[in-house]
């Protein structure tokens, strides 16, 4: 029978990603609540064995490795013909990843290499007659759904940022696999890697998001955002208003169309709150709006609102925040 | 070039959504019904190349009658014909059931690329195409916004967190569109008199040779928590409305 609870680890240019620890903290509460071991799949090229420490301080009792040059970078087909591999030796009950760029890609063409079920973008993960019950955003977040995967074994992508992190040193026996890669198997390539400079937090990673809509007034505007932005150690997002406009990357657009977004910190300069923008973003903890409209449909979903010129406005928070910070 | 684009219908995003007392769903009554906005990207990209390399493009959706009306627009935007997938026993398919119902149907058609919205807006689940892929037997390239074509192989690029991939992908594979591909073109008045004789297959699972075997269920759909009363924040002067605000984030939200 299926046993375990398992996570695809996500490390890039040779260091886990954040939602890798997420992962194995989540894993681990599943595996105390049904007295399971928590594993872990850990890809990459030679010496990346040498992070598999790092997860077993977030609980993680054994870590599969496998070493190819072919994991690096990503791929879609080298991993997901790996993990599945190893998937299907070690027979695991519960297989979460990612809901990352990465992840995504990986985890939906497991779903059809295993031929099972997935809850895509989970928030939360309970566990119901010895069942993993997802709980997930649907229609960006104007409701929830709670998914029971009957497939084996039960996949879940878990919303990186939201799942607290929470040491629990284990063991981290690790085991190294053999992935049989078949080159004739290895269809794409990745042709070249083009990194952003500049080095901004993505929204979807950010604990805090200053976003900024059509009352911004111009691309040139941005630059208060995103200094503030800075000061919080956040991301700047925009409305579609915005990104359309061409004033802001498409990379940062909040809303069904765009990212949906759950930060600790919302702040919203003029954004009128279009249903669309509020599917995005309505399930940040704090959410503050700045708008000079008091009609602004913004101000529902706000838990402080101030109705003024965001240009008067933006700048004093600043202000205050620095003052704040420097104490 | 046979071009392939696999098209979802949903609720237009403007819809407010109702969750069905009892938690068995939402509440479809009043629900004005369009086309996935990712699926757009892809019926304009297949078009460009239709354009550009010749060719015939196919429109695919499964569910229910109404979804003629999505494979219709398709149609008059410029695609040649379409496949309905209609049986009852395929409603509220998961990801998994939709990717077998769409892979039996594009296997009896010749097919050199599809395309697939990465992710449509209603269940948000974006597997589908992935999926679709890996049953048909060939690669996948997800989330894109930007692809070309050149002999038998496409080259796409794919942002990611702080990066963009640039990624070659042998044909025919399974491409995901996101926003940024294309701008979607709307259906000319002579296109949409064209589209109404266009041939649309219908095909329900029997004919697709297809049983069903759902591997994961919505068992239950909840409202989102909801939000308690917010607080507009008073003052004579932005600069003191700034204090209270940041004040309050400090002390109140322990936010920052
Ligand atoms: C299919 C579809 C999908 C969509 N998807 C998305 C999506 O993913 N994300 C998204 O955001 N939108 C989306 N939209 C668009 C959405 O409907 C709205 O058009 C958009 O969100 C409006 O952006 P905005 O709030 O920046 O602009 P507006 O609605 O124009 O609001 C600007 C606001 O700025 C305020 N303002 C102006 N000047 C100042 C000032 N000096 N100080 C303070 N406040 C000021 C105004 O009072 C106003 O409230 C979608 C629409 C469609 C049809
Ligand atoms: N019922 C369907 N009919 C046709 N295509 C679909 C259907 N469901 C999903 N797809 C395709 O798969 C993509 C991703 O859907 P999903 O995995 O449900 O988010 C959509 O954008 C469509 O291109």
């Amino acid at each position: 029978m299926a046993k375990g609870i398992w996570i695809v680890a996500e490390q890039r240019d040779g260091a886990l990603r954040k939602v890798s620890y997420e992962l194995a903290s989540a894993a681990r509460k599943l595996a105390d609540q049904l007295g399971e071991d928590v594993g872990a799949v850990l890809l990459g090229g030679p010496g990346v064995e040498g992070l598999a420490g790092q997860l077993a301080k977030y609980g993680v009792d054994k870590v599969y490795v496998a070493e190819n040059a072919a994991f690096e970078p990503y791929t879609t087909d080298a991993h997901s013909l790996a993990i599945t591999t190893v998937v299907k030796a070690k027979d695991p009950s519960i297989l979460l990843l990612a809901a990352s760029a990465q992840g995504k890609d990986l985890s939906a063409r497991l779903v059809g290499k295993l031929a099972t079920g997935m809850a895509t973008d989970c928030t939360d993960l309970k566990i119901a007659d010895g069942k993993l019950v997802a709980v997930r955003p649907m229609y960006a977040g104007k409701c929830y759904g709670e998914i029971v995967v009957s497939g084996s074994p039960q996949m879940a992508s878990l919303r990186p940022n939201v799942f607290p992190l929470a040491e629990n040193a284990k063991a981290g026996a690790i085991e190294k696999f053999d992935p049989s890669l078949d080159p004739a198997k290895l269809q794409t390539k990745v042709l070249e890697v083009m990194k952003e400079t500049g080095g901004s937090i993505d929204v979807s990673e950010a604990n805090i998001i200053v976003s900024g809509g059509r009352g911004m007034k111009g691309p040139e505007n941005y630059g208060m955002l995103e200094e503030l932005a800075g000061l919080l150690k956040g991301a700047v997002g925009a409305s579609r208003a915005a990104v359309d406009a061409g004033w802001r990357p498409l990379k940062d657009q909040v809303g069904q169309t765009g990212k949906t977004v759950a930060p600790n910190l919302y702040i919203a300069c003029g954004i009128s709150g279009a249903i669309q923008h509020l599917a995005g973003m309505s399930s940040s903890k704090y959410i503050v709006a700045v708008n000079k409209d008091p009609e602004a449909p913004i101000f529902a979903k706000a838990d402080y609102g101030i109705v003024d010129d965001l240009f008067k406005v933006v700048p004093e928070i600043t202000k205050e925040a620095k003052k704040l910070l420097a104490e | 070039m046979n071009i392939v684009v696999c098209v979802k219908q949903v609720p237009d995003t403007e819809t407010l959504i109702k969750v069905k007392p009892d938690g068995s769903g939402i509440v479809e009554d009043g629900i004005k019904w369009v086309m996935n906005p990712y699926d757009e990207y892809g019926v304009e990209e297949a078009l460009k190349w239709k354009e550009k390399q010749g060719g015939d493009v196919t429109i695919i959706s499964l569910g229910p009658a109404r979804i003629m009306e999505t494979i219709r627009t398709a149609l008059a935007m410029g695609a040649d014909k379409g496949i309905l997938i209609d049986d009852p026993s395929l409603s509220g398919a998961d990801a998994f059931t939709t990717a077998t119902a769409l892979a039996a149907a594009i296997k009896t058609i010749p097919y050199d690329v599809i395309f697939c919205g990465q992710r449509a807006i209603d269940d948000d689940s974006g597997q589908v195409g992935a999926v679709l892929a890996e049953l048909l037997g060939i690669p996948s390239v997800t989330i894109i916004t930007k692809a070309e074509v050149a002999d038998k192989a496409v080259k796409v690029l794919r942002p990611i967190e702080g990066a963009q991939l640039s990624i070659q992908s042998p044909l025919p594979c399974v491409i995901t569109c996101q926003k940024g591909l294309n701008e979607p073109r709307y259906a000319s008045l002579p296109g949409i008199m064209k589209a109404k004789k266009k041939p649309v297959d219908i095909k329900n699972a029997a004919a697709l040779g297809i049983t069903v075997d759902m591997k994961a269920k919505v068992v239950k759909t909840i409202p989102p928590p909801a939000r308690p009363p917010g607080k507009i924040i008073e003052g004579e002067e932005p600069a003191q409305k700034a204090a209270a605000l940041v004040k309050l984030l400090r002390e109140e939200a322990k936010v920052i």
